[in-house]
């Protein structure tokens, strides 16, 4: 089965054809320019990424909220379940910049962290 | 609660009537079915105090129109809004308008308006350098004015609460009950008060709520006019209220400069169905600017800052305001079809009905600590940099600015939150302090006012509305 | 009581922040950033997206993390910070006249004024769509600002109108919070966003995209009921019968930035009419001595990074200005044609002894362009480029040998051809 992208690996956004085996394997990869974008093409097919971005509660802060990433990118399909882990949490004031706020959420590897400070109230 | 005379209607006439009545020893309400006072036709208008040669002569609406022009001036200073004595012209393109700007001419004369006179193309070009160069004269009446309709409005019930009338605010009078003692039971959907004496000022809806009272001959037609505002970079483009000669739906489309600065264009007149439709359409947008460029060519909607639209009264039957005892009840006066010159004929208007109370109730002791005067509210925009580090030590709300395009001041919407009958919504603060309605229409205030609001009325975010009932800006935390 | 500095920089966002850094290091002794929000960061702080730094840290951060590498610098020097200040004036003179609480009035005499106050997003009344005037409806900043800062919801069932980069990021943040994004319109047969945006924030959630599209009607008594939208032709014109109803209780509006020139335009500085934002001079000057500009106030920017690197020109400018290292004048304007809508900076002083960088943007999408660089229609220089775009800011170099040859008085065009 066949499957058409745009590339965001650099600004150019070369379109990309990608062949698919029936199990989903990556046959062929046609249309990148470079290596990165053939690379972009395979992951995307096969086991596609995001960097969560969110807010979470904040207990005894100047603000309700404080920002929060995910450390690196997670597997796209657990992004929502990612969301509803970060929703149930509440850090306790004061936050920096960096501070963990899950640990290896969702058996990932991979930390969510602040992306603001937080001042205690 | 029991009332000597109840006001249905807190739009510019029943809160005109409202402070009138105040000045006597006498238990007022006035009920309001919004959230807030001068929702109604009086938030959606031009803003214009008409010189009065509109009207026929021998009419109510003649009558109160020169009488209601000679008040505004004073009534302005009096509640501390703002008043701009601009003149209007009525201006004419070719021979058979001409006639009918004499026709105007003698119509004003036989009502009394004074200075009006006919000038040329010389004088209309000195007066409005910007006008079409093909107008060939112009009707000049020097009276007219252009005021701020709400904010006299919310001025007044200030007032009239200052000096003892009682505001209940989302009362919708839906039954009228006329007691064995003689008062009547006024009912809404959570509450009753009780009233010697009523005072229908319900706008688009006295018809309805007069037939309340038995009288069921009256019948409104609501008639929607959408306006045009536009941006302060616009101001000086016109000097007067500057209208076209008078089509069979009324004075046609206008272009005016606003107290604030604006400039205003409009209206259309399309009779509606449904009373309650402020909305705008495209249609009219294309319609009203093509009619305003005959005026001043100039015109451009790349300065268009927002639109609204207003509904007025219009009496199906009767070419005429109808001010007037019931005819089932004596205690009751119905005012049905306040449209055009309905603004500028209400301070008139309430000295009117007064005269008619008085006549029913016969006469009643004056108070002896009314008080006329309302003082003007703090613009912090028009104080000058002394006045601004004085009133900054005073209280330091007035140090931070929320308003960015109108200088709008953190201690001005505290004022207007706190003030008697004062702000309890978006569109409330906006109409009393200005918050919200500059170029950028809110994009930075408006979250900045849904917060100040939240703190000082002590209630969760999401229940800050824009206008009341089911306007919230925003539903539920997040999480 | 005036008080003195010898720069004052109006704005602590990124461009105010950069721009007081660089005029630190270049020598300025007495700096004030005046910020209207209570802290510095500017826009970002309500942007936490990623995608920022991806060119000047070569890192890919959030806003706020963005904003904190500048800002902890600014704390760390004797940069003096005014937040919770709102500049009202700025005279002729140079004389910045602010407020807050604290201080209540103040008067600033400064040598330099940088201005650096961003941009705002246009209104629903600039255009003019039809229909009520119900609550729900929200420019999409102002909708970030209620998700990420105060924690509250603007709606639950949201169409967007607009597909530049700002409503894209709204859809994918609505929905991750709950919302039911039902689509995106885009006026335009093109979206001005950034492809990785399209995909990450409108496919990954199967938001539809309609493009040629626009809202023409709102409903809702109240509260936003629903929207009629329809198709667009050539002229953008809606086209009959191509309406409809689409229910929801929200519409968010991202249809486009305007540079934050309320007090640009009270100055009476000059102002280009594409950009909204000052005319300036290589070195960000504006027509009034010693005022500069930089960031969004001048010209919308797609990417921050460029912000910073922009800001750091006017700021070494006003340091330069302020040390009294002067050149003399020998002024040539830049203008696009052909397809470039703008160009920035609007002139250059040939003697300013260094490259200059213009930047422009083009009005439509092009593929295989070549972009010209023109004098007296002889071609200066000329670039490949496989793709253009109006939603992504272009920048050609001018390198000091090629100024130095220019004629005074003269003009450099930037034009866009297409290959054949």
């Amino acid at each position: 089965m066949k499957r058409e992208m745009i590339c965001v690996a650099c600004p150019v956004g070369c379109g990309i054809s990608i062949e698919l085996s029936d199990k989903g394997a990556v046959l062929t990869v046609a249309g990148n320019q470079c290596k990165r974008g053939e690379n972009y093409a395979i992951t995307e097919c096969t086991a596609p990424t995001r960097t969560l971005t969110t807010t979470a509660k904040v207990k005894d802060g100047r603000n309700p909220l404080v920002p929060v990433r995910s450390g690196k990118p997670i597997p796209k399909g657990l992004l929502l379940d990612c969301v509803k882990i970060i929703n149930s949490v509440e850090v306790t004031a004061p936050v920096e910049i960096g501070d963990v706020i899950i640990e290896n959420i969702l058996n990932t590897g991979v930390d969510i962290i602040a992306t603001n400070i937080c001042c205690h109230i | 609660m029991k009332f000597d005379v109840a006001i249905i209607g807190a739009g510019v006439v029943g809160s005109l009537i409202a402070r009138e009545l105040s000045r006597y020893d006498m238990k007022i309400v006035l009920l309001e079915k919004g959230n807030d006072v001068s929702v109604g036709t009086t938030k959606g208008n031009s803003a214009i105090v008409h010189a009065g040669y509109d009207s026929m002569p021998g009419t109510l609406k003649a009558k109160l129109n020169v009488e209601g022009v000679k008040l505004m001036p004073s009534l302005c200073r009096d509640l501390g809004v703002p008043y701009k004595n601009t003149g209007s012209l009525v201006i004419a393109f070719n021979d058979s308008q001409m006639v009918a700007l004499t026709k105007l001419l003698i119509r004003g004369n036989q009502n009394g308006v004074p200075e009006l006179r006919i000038i040329g193309q010389g004088k209309l070009r000195e007066l409005e350098p910007n006008v079409n160069i093909n107008a060939m004269g112009a009707l000049w009446a020097p009276t007219a004015a252009i005021i701020c309709p709400y904010e006299l409005t919310i001025a007044a019930v200030e007032n009239a609460v200052m000096n003892g009338v009682t505001l209940l605010r989302n009362f919708e009078v839906i039954r009228a009950v006329r007691e064995k003692d003689g008062m009547q039971a006024l009912f809404s959907g959570s509450g009753e008060v009780q009233a010697k004496y009523i005072i229908n000022a319900a706008g688009v809806f006295s018809d309805t709520v007069a037939a309340m009272f038995g009288d069921k001959e009256y019948k409104i037609i609501s008639r929607k006019g959408e306006y045009f505002l536009f941006d302060k970079k616009l101001s000086g483009l016109v000097n007067h209220v500057v209208f076209q000669c008078p089509t069979k739906m009324g004075k046609g489309v206008l272009i005016s400069p606003t107290v604030h600065g604006n400039v205003i264009v409009g209206p259309n007149a399309i009779d509606i169905e449904d009373k309650e439709d402020c909305s705008t359409t495209a249609r009219g947008a294309i319609e009203i600017l093509d009619t305003a460029r005959h005026s001043i060519t100039r015109l451009s909607t790349v300065d268009l800052i927002t639109s609204f639209a207003g509904i007025r009264a219009h009496n199906e039957n009767v070419h005429d305001f109808i001010i007037e005892q019931s005819s089932s009840n004596p205690n009751v006066i119905q005012l049905v079809g306040i449209e055009s010159p309905g603004l500028t004929a209400a301070p008139a208007i309430a000295e009117h009905v007064k005269n008619m109370l008085m006549t029913i109730a016969g006469k009643q002791k004056k108070k002896e600590n009314y008080n006329p005067i309302r003082p003007a509210p703090v613009r912090f925009k028009e104080l000058n940099d002394e006045e601004r580090r004085e009133i900054i030590k005073k209280n330091s709300a007035y140090g931070k600015i929320v308003c960015r395009c109108e200088s709008i001041t953190e201690g001005e919407i505290l004022d207007a939150i706190h003030a008697p009958a004062g702000a309890v919504d978006v569109d409330g603060v906006k109409r009393r302090t200005r918050a919200g309605m500059g170029r950028c229409q809110g994009g930075f205030c408006g979250s900045k006012v849904v917060e100040i609001l939240s703190r000082e009325l002590n209630i969760p975010l999401d229940e800050v509305t824009k206008f009341g009932d089911q306007s919230k800006i925003v539903f539920g935390k997040t999480k | 009581m005036t008080q003195k500095y010898e720069l004052v920089v109006v704005g602590g966002g990124p461009a105010g922040m950069a721009a007081a850094l660089r005029a630190r290091d270049c020598g300025v002794k007495s700096i004030v950033i005046l910020e209207r929000a209570e802290t510095l960061g500017g826009i970002l702080e309500q942007c936490i997206h990623t995608g920022f730094g991806l060119h000047y840290f070569n890192e890919e951060l959030s806003g706020p993390e963005y904003a904190a590498r500048f800002s902890l610098l600014v704390e760390q020097s004797d940069i003096e910070i005014k937040t919770d200040t709102m500049v009202i004036n700025i005279s002729n003179e140079n004389i910045v006249t602010a407020v807050n609480k604290t201080d209540g009035l103040i008067d600033i005499s400064a040598k330099a004024i940088i201005l650096a106050m961003g941009c705002r997003e246009k209104p629903r009344g600039a255009l003019n769509i039809a229909g009520t005037r119900a609550a729900g409806i929200m420019t999409a900043g102002t909708a970030q600002k209620y998700v990420n800062i105060n924690g509250y919801l603007p709606g639950k069932k949201v169409v967007i109108l607009g597909s530049g980069d700002i409503g894209l990021i709204m859809a994918r943040r609505m929905t991750l919070e709950g919302a039911e994004v039902k689509m995106v319109c885009e006026l335009m047969p093109y979206s001005s966003g950034l492809t990785r945006n399209i995909v990450q924030c409108l496919e990954d959630y199967n938001i539809p995209l309609k493009l040629s599209t626009t809202v023409i009607e709102i409903h809702g008594k109240e509260r936003v009921e629903g929207v009629t939208i329809a198709k667009v032709d050539r002229n953008r014109r809606p086209i009959k019968g191509t309406e409809e109803y689409v229910e929801c209780d929200t519409l968010l509006l991202s249809v486009g930035l305007i540079p934050e020139n309320e007090l640009s335009n009270a100055m009476g500085i000059a102002l280009d009419p594409i950009t909204g934002g000052p005319v300036v001079r290589e070195n960000r000057e504006t027509t009034q001595s010693g005022v500069f500009a930089c960031g969004n106030v001048l010209h919308v920017h797609d990417l921050v990074d460029f912000v910073t690197v922009e800001s750091q020109t006017a700021g070494e400018g006003a340091a330069r200005y302020i040390l009294g290292q002067f050149e003399e004048d020998a002024y040539i304007t830049t203008k696009g044609m052909d397809g470039v809508r703008y160009v920035v900076p609007q002139r250059i002083n040939l003697n300013c002894n260094r490259d200059v960088k213009l930047f422009f943007r083009v009005g439509q999408a092009y593929k295989n362009a070549v972009i010209y660089v023109e004098n007296n229609d002889e071609v200066i220089l000329s670039r490949r480029r496989p793709k253009l775009a109006p939603g992504e800011m272009e920048d050609v170099v001018i390198k000091n040998e090629v100024l130095k040859e220019l004629p005074v008085n003269g003009e450099l065009v930037i034009r866009v051809e297409v290959q054949t």
